[in-house]
């Protein structure tokens, strides 16, 4: 497995979930667990850029694959969400922003959500109703969504600027 | 989590082979549902098969105008898919409406169809459940039962399939392809799930050894306008109560084609052929709409946490035939 | 209205500096992003094991047989312990205020000391194995079988035989005055309805965990607690070790909300594991874990009756609830509390019952008895508004109080007028039209709604170090709590100011029990609390530095006197000029200058618990003390469906001074999302046949998603309470209460339904 641009071999059962990996076998414990059932979002990583539910992903699925933790991101977002406030215990937080660069990734690539309007549109215009059904993966029981979603707006507004 | 042996199959024959062979095996998608139930002790497989390293991920437009779609797309890739997103546009609403993002891009075509029901008692060992055990009983009649099934129960179960993706599809006509040691068959989607009755852990016509490989929707122009509407206890990330998948087409003010199917009402997606009947050929109308809603639910029971399921079920047709009438995109 | 003056004795009540009231980005914020911060579960240790729980499957009866042989069977699985091989704890202690650590046992239960079950869920046996995998694994093989006895656990059949709350110093339980029975049957316009409001469940996103490492009688435990300090003390006591033997270590909590304030099984037996094992053992609980073992709040049934006068002043206000705990545990939810405060009603009654069942025992959530009882009364006084044709601003304004309406007392800082204006100018709420029903576009049918939220504001005692060095940083240090609310940022903002440094030079450190103790991180009291030891300490230590520096010859502050010396520039003065903190310490020669209050130990804790409560209670009888605001909000209601959307919100507060703008409207918009969710969509079903949890996990109890929470705007007034440390009041709480019956207010106004049974679902509305 690539784990934030670094190869690492791991002997695991296959019962070991990807997240169980990250957090108990690599001390990667920046990825949370919520629920481990697939309902919180508080374990999301990226896959080949892709994100996804770490706590219901078997680790021997993703062997060869490239894993993105919060450890290995370094992106506006963070900055974005300690001046927006868009936290406050903190421990969804690796999750949304983990969350957010896939879904960012997933809007310039034209993917529609179950908000956007007109299927068609190539390019859906990222609103707030946007980023909000887009994110809705994530729970925040300290209800920073607000916090959030204007840090989302405000990196995505600048990298269309970009 | 018991223990268990993983194999990642290189191809379709190796994956029915071992299914087959292995005993008590199992296919395993995305994960986003066996995981789950296989850490609740609910599914208890000695071996997984892998299938997504399977060539079955590609979406391809049939010579007759149809669509073949491999096993293996993922959720969210299928909902993206242009070919979809313009003459499907159902399956695209009803794939987004489902899970979240996270899930979606991880959870396959075939896995999303045979997912289970998130009856809970199904998933609490300290519960009687029929399915999970055969001849257990049934806890939630009588118990908790506001998400279960107002059309097609049983006395023995009351659950709902979970899925609206099986809902768009099974107003599209779609047929799915199945794998095996025994070779290809074809089984149109509406025959894929079963009705409780009497063996509610039997849930499809699938034998444990066969193979989903892919999903094909014919050429159905009616598709172009239709629409999915999910109606939840919270705005996203929720399993329907109730849904309706719906393609209408109209002229003059008179319906001539239409395809509707309900989800979150039974055991499996349903289609509403009674409804349809009424429909086609009738005007257009609030009060045709009313009516073949009528048709369709006559035969809906309800217990005392899910009879509200009926009249919900009566407004979302409604409402989605009328959305699709004064949006245009019917006539 | 009433406010009072400030006292000669009051405490400091602010600070001038730039920090405090500035929106400060959060201490934490970088390691939070980055993934840094360390939770509970995340420290490593050489051999640590992992432990799981076996839950009854009974709601009452006893064990009758357990067999944990195939569990034992499983390789890498260390033991498995049950009521038959644990070794003993000592039993909870009695409560008493006198040392209200007595208060934090989650239930009564001494965890496997016997075969007796008092709720389904209640742990039967810990499993010990060298992978969270495997442990979970076996805990699953482990069978029991149990003899039942009678239970009753069904709250909507058993509410009848509630009896009385027993009175107790800080929940009288009822309150009356003049006959509210006879005047609301001679009132002209009444309205007398019941509410119900079912289990809520804090689920706070961090699950319930314990890390426990015994070193001899020497105990380390990491626990995501609201309460390191009484933590510590209940685990001393269990585990008969001194106190100082036990460590309790939080430096973030992640989520709490009430449910991490108790100790709970799970945490005992974790410490108990370890015991056993002989090596560290770390808990993890699954989600469904948590429902089992850690309680929710109380559901609830309250009759709300009002009685006016055709012009709309309140002849009558009757409110009585009827709440539960369990059997083994559990406490008042005080339902009724802000109805003695609320309204100038001529006769008043407030009265609690409550009913035992066998279920897990209840516990506090995000302000408890307001949250609730803040739904029944303000839907009430909505409804009394529709009968009566007026605006329900108006008819609260009528009928504002001057003084405790009940007992006399003076409110420190009542500002309800003040923050309903605020709130009604920014939401656009003038020209709404009373008739429900009037506002549709398209498929939506939508209405607007309104209500008070109110939360009383307390203080604890709380010790304090503060610490400057020669290099002139400065050093906070108290065992306080970071769960979200930005506890540690404010504390930071306040020494800032009042030492006169920058904010960058300030460290504090917390959630460590070998720091000086603070209270449990609970009531909204922790910044208020920790403030007043804080600006305290900060006090003592500019005097110390004054001290070293004015009777020196060559500093510019010879000779100053104490009241003409500022602190700024990161030092000390006065008219003739100043110098800083560490240009005093260089003159003396000294590496640091330290200050402490409280800090106490032994007999001096005592006491100053004793001198604490006095003050509690004088505190009490003299003032009535609470933040508030005026909670508007837009609903959108399908006409077809019954779905309903809050599209809109405006949230105008008192919480006295803002200490910091940006995590207050953070914690406030955190309230008003939890009260979304308990509006619309949270609840806890319990089988009424069984007393079983139906919905145990995130997937089937609906908190709140990005899509169903529109952009809040939080006014405050920020005007200091003039009788609470720095002026605060509180913010953790005052934000869900009046939420959900602002919504179901505004479904009444969109829709003309009035849903008087939480969560308001479609269901209500078709
Ligand atoms: C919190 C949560 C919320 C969700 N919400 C929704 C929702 O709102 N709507 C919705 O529709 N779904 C929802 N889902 C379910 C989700 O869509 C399914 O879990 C997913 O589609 C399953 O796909 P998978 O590939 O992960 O299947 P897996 O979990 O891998 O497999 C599921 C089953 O299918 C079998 N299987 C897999 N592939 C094949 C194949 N090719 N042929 C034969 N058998 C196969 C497996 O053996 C297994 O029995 C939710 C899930 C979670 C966890
Ligand atoms: S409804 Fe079906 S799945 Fe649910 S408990 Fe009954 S038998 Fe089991
Ligand atoms: S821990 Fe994976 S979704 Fe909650
Ligand atoms: S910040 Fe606490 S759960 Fe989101």
């Amino acid at each position: 497995m690539r784990i934030n641009g670094a190869t690492t071999v791991l002997e695991l059962e296959p019962r070991v979930s990807l997240l169980d990996a990250l957090r108990d076998e690599l001390g990667l414990t920046g990825t949370k667990k919520g629920c481990d059932q697939g309902a919180c979002g508080a374990c999301t990583v990226l896959v080949d850029g892709e994100r996804i539910n770490s706590c219901l992903a078997l680790a021997v699925q993703y062997s060869g694959r490239e894993i993105t933790t919060v450890e290995g991101v370094d992106h506006p977002l963070q900055a974005a969400f300690v001046a927006n406030d868009g936290l406050q215990c903190g421990y969804c937080t690796p999750g949304q922003i983990c969350s957010a660069i896939g879904m960012l990734a997933e809007h310039a690539a034209g993917a529609p959500s179950a908000v956007t309007e007109h299927l068609c549109e190539p390019d859906p215009e990222l609103t707030d109703a946007e980023i909000r059904e887009r994110m809705s993966g994530n729970l925040c029981r300290c209800g920073a969504y607000n916090g959030i979603v204007d840090s989302v707006r405000e990196v995505a507004v600048a990298e269309q600027l970009r | 989590m018991r223990p268990f042996g993983y194999v990642s199959a290189p191809d379709v024959a190796t994956a029915v082979r071992v299914v087959s062979t292995e005993p008590n095996a199992k296919f395993l998608g995305g994960g986003t549902n066996l995981v789950d139930l296989m850490r609740e002790g609910v599914e208890r497989p000695d071996t997984l098969v892998d299938v997504t390293g399977l060539p079955l991920t590609a979406i391809e437009e049939l010579p007759g105008g149809g669509v073949r779609i491999g096993a293996l797309v993922r959720n969210a890739r299928l909902a993206a898919d242009p070919l979809i997103r313009s003459r499907y546009p159902v399956l695209s609403r009803a794939l987004l409406s489902g899970a979240s993002a996270q899930l979606r891009n991880v959870a396959t075509v075939g896995g999303n169809l045979v997912q289970r029901t998130r009856c809970p008692y199904f998933y609490d060992h300290a519960s009687a459940c029929n399915k999970r055990e055969p001849g257990a009983g049934c806890d939630a009649i009588g118990g908790v039962n506001r998400n279960h099934a107002v059309l097609g129960a049983s006395e023995h179960c009351i659950a709902t399939h979970p899925s609206d993706m099986a809902v768009a599809l099974a107003a599209l006509d779609a047929v799915v392809e199945l794998e095996s040691v025994r070779g290809t068959r074809r089984v149109p989607l509406l025959d894929l799930h079963r009705l409780p009755g009497e063996t509610p852990h039997v849930e499809t016509v699938l034998t444990a050894d066969e193979l989903i490989t892919a999903v094909e929707l014919p050429h159905l122009p009616v598709a172009a306008a239709s629409h999915y509407r999910k109606v939840r206890d919270r705005a996203s990330y929720a399993f329907a109560l109730v849904s309706v998948a719906a393609a209408l087409h109209v002229r003059e003010g008179v319906v001539t084609d239409v395809r509707l199917a309900l989800g979150g009402v039974a055991a499996k997606p349903w289609r509403a052929h009674q409804a349809e009947r009424v429909l086609l050929g009738a005007e257009a109308t609030e009060e045709v709409f009313l009516r073949a809603a009528d048709a369709e639910l006559a035969a809906a029971t309800g217990l005392p946490d899910n009879t509200f399921k009926i009249e919900l079920a009566r407004r979302t047709i409604v409402a989605t035939l009328q959305e699709l009438l004064t949006d245009g995109s019917a006539a | 209205m009433t406010t009072a003056p400030a006292r000669p004795d009051a405490p400091p009540t602010g600070t001038s500096g730039p920090y405090v009231g500035a929106p400060v980005d959060r201490v934490d914020g970088v390691v939070k992003t980055t993934g840094a911060a360390r939770f509970a579960a995340e420290h490593p240790y050489p051999g640590l094991a992992h432990a799981a729980l076996v839950h009854a499957t009974i709601p009452r009866g006893r064990v009758t047989w357990i067999d944990s042989a195939a569990a034992l069977a499983v390789d890498g699985v260390l033991a498995v312990i049950t009521h038959e091989n644990a070794p003993a704890m000592r039993p909870v202690k009695t409560q008493s205020v006198l040392d209200l650590s007595t208060l934090v046992p989650g239930s009564t239960v001494n965890h496997l000391a016997s075969d007796e079950v008092h709720w389904d869920g209640q742990p039967v046996a810990v499993v010990v194995a060298e992978s969270r995998q495997i442990a979970l694994h076996a805990a699953s093989l482990v069978r029991a079988t149990y003899r039942e006895l009678p239970s009753t656990v069904d709250f909507a059949t058993e509410k009848r035989n509630a009896l009385p709350q027993k009175k107790s110093v800080v929940d009288p339980g009822r309150a009356a005055k003049g006959d509210a029975e006879a005047a609301l049957s001679t009132a002209a316009v009444a309205v007398d309805h019941l509410y119900t409001t079912p289990v809520h469940h804090h689920n706070a996103l961090e699950l319930h965990t314990t890390t426990a490492v015994w070193d001899g009688d020497r105990l380390t435990v990491h626990e995501p607690t609201q309460g390191i300090d009484w933590t510590r003390k209940h685990l001393a006591h269990r585990f008969g070790v001194p106190v100082e033997n036990v460590r309790v270590i939080a430096p973030f909590v992640g989520g709490a909300f009430g449910g991490k304030w108790h100790v709970w099984a799970g945490t005992l037996l974790t410490v108990l594991a370890a015991r056993v094992v002989g090596r560290p053992v770390r808990l993890v609980l699954t989600r469904e874990g948590v429902y089992r073992t850690v309680g929710g709040r109380s559901p609830s049934e309250q009759r709300v009756a009002l009685g006016a006068d055709a012009d709309g002043t309140l002849t009558a206000l009757i409110h009585t609830s009827v709440t539960q705990v369990g059997r083994v545990g559990g406490g008042p939810e005080p339902a009724t509390g802000l109805s003695r405060y609320a309204y100038a009603a001529e006769n008043v009654l407030v009265e609690q019952k409550q009913i035992a069942l066998d279920l897990v025992p209840n516990t506090y959530m995000r302000a408890p008895g307001e949250a609730i009882g803040s739904f029944a009364l303000e839907s009430a006084i909505d409804e009394l508004a529709h009968e009566l044709g007026v605006d329900p601003i108006e008819l609260r304004m009528r009928n504002e109080p001057e003084r405790d309406p009940i007992d006399g007392r003076r409110f420190s800082h009542r500002k309800l007028r003040e923050v309903y204006a605020l709130g009604a100018e920014r939401f656009g709420w003038a020209g709404r039209s009373l008739r429900p029903r009037s506002t549709r576009d398209g498929r939506w049918l939508v209405g607007t709604g309104v209500a008070t939220a109110f939360h009383p504001a307390n203080l604890f005692p709380a010790n304090v170090t503060v610490r400057i060095s020669a290099d002139g940083g400065v050093l906070v240090r108290c065992g306080l709590h970071e769960m979200g609310m930005g506890a540690a940022t404010a504390q930071a903002q306040i020494a800032a100011d009042a030492l006169g440094v920058p904010i960058e030079s300030v460290r504090v450190e917390h959630g460590d029990s070998t720091l000086p103790a603070a209270p449990a991180a609970s009531g909204s009291t922790q910044t208020a609390s920790i403030a007043s030891s804080l600006l305290a300490a900060c006090e003592k230590l500019k005097r110390s530095a004054l001290a070293l520096a004015r009777g020196s010859a060559d500093s510019p502050l010879r000779g100053a006197k104490p009241a003409e010396v500022q602190a700024r520039d990161g030092g000390l003065h006065a008219a003739r000029g100043g110098e800083t903190y560490a240009a005093i310490l260089a003159r003396a020669g000294r590496s640091s200058l330290d200050a402490a209050v409280g800090a106490e130990r032994g007999f001096a804790a005592v006491a100053g618990q004793v001198r604490f409560m006095s003050k509690f209670l004088l505190d009490r009888r003299r003032w009535v003390r609470a933040a508030s605001g005026a909670q508007f909000c837009e609903v959108r209601v399908d006409a077809h469906t019954g779905e309903v959307r809050v599209t809109r919100w405006v949230g105008a507060f008192d919480v006295g001074t803002v200490i910091n703008a940006k995590t207050v409207a953070s914690q406030l918009r955190g309230g008003i999302v939890m009260g979304i969710g308990m509006a619309l969509s949270e609840a806890t079903v319990v089988d009424p046949r069984t007393g079983r949890i139906v919905n145990p996990g995130l997937a089937e109890y609906h908190v709140p998603v990005h899509a169903d929470v529109p952009p809040i705007e939080i006014h405050c007034l920020g005007d200091p309470d003039p009788t609470m440390p720095a002026g605060v009041l509180g913010a953790g709480e005052v934000g869900i209460t009046g939420v959900a019956a602002a919504i179901a207010n505004a479904v009444h106004h969109a829709t003309g339904r009035r849903v008087r049974d939480l969560p308001v679902t479609l269901d209500d509305l078709l």
